[in-house]
């Protein structure tokens, strides 16, 4: 079976609100999740915004998805790669985001952070190592 | 269309999901249990108290083997397991069961 596992990366570039990409990606990540891939996404540009704590969308009139990526740990999506540059680039930092786990089943349900923050470099070299790339 | 719950109607979709999740009360799971057919017991309960913390926490209907993996952890491997949960629900856990907690259909359901 081990030689059927690809690497799947969704990259999102986006800000989650104003198009609906970021709302898109999510929902093909949590069906694709049912296909036992290796599955990991990627936030860069303004697709930081997307992992922010505190989003109110009432005034736009919108649904406020954000609380669905604390849902990816039980979908067995873990990885979350965050670049830092682009945190830097619009004045965020780690503590703006929020807090998403997933627990370790074989670590007596231990709650591990899924967030991982990286730099440009290191997120060059986990697109290079993927098998498949789905950009929003 | 709707449902009819101690004289107030309630608006479904075609397939039995109600339009406004704001309008979900017990008397309305018991309604619309009742045209699924599923005879409500404290495990069905169980289930549907489950689904709707969990839409409640994360803003989605779970998946039917995430629902299965949450049961199996917090009531045992006799309830959270794939075959007791389709006696419970037969037209499946996920979908039936999330009509009658008044939830959207699980993302990813056709």
């Amino acid at each position: 079976m081990s030689e059927d596992i690809k690497k799947f990366l969704y990259v999102n570039r986006k800000a989650p609100y104003g198009t609906i990409y970021a709302l898109e990606s999510l929902e093909v990540v949590l069906i694709g999740a049912a296909f036992d891939q290796d599955v990991s996404l990627a936030f860069l540009d303004d697709g930081v915004f997307q992992l922010t704590k505190g989003q109110d969308t009432k005034e736009i009139g919108v649904k406020n998805f954000s609380p669905t990526f604390r849902a990816l740990g039980d979908y067995e999506v873990t990885k979350l790669f965050v670049e830092r540059e682009s945190l830097d680039e619009r004045g965020l930092s780690a503590d703006d985001l929020q807090d998403i786990v997933w627990e370790d089943e074989d670590d007596d349900y231990a709650e591990k952070p899924s967030i991982r923050i990286i730099s440009r470099a290191e997120m060059a070299d986990i697109m290079a190592d993927q098998d498949v790339i789905l950009s929003f | 269309m709707s449902y009819d719950v101690n004289g107030t109607t309630v608006e479904h979709d075609e397939e039995g999901y109600i339009t406004n999740l704001g309008d979900w009360t017990e008397d309305l799971a018991n309604v619309i249990a009742t045209a699924e057919e599923v005879d409500m017991n404290d495990e069905h309960w169980a289930v549907v108290n489950f689904l709707r913390e969990y839409y409640e926490e994360y803003q989605i209907a779970p998946a039917v083997r995430v629902l299965i993996k949450s049961i199996k952890k917090s009531m045992g491997p006799e309830i959270g397991n794939n075959k007791y949960m389709y006696e419970l629900f037969p037209y499946g856990p996920a979908k039936q069961a999330c009509k009658i907690a008044g939830l959207p259909k699980p993302t990813g359901c056709v």
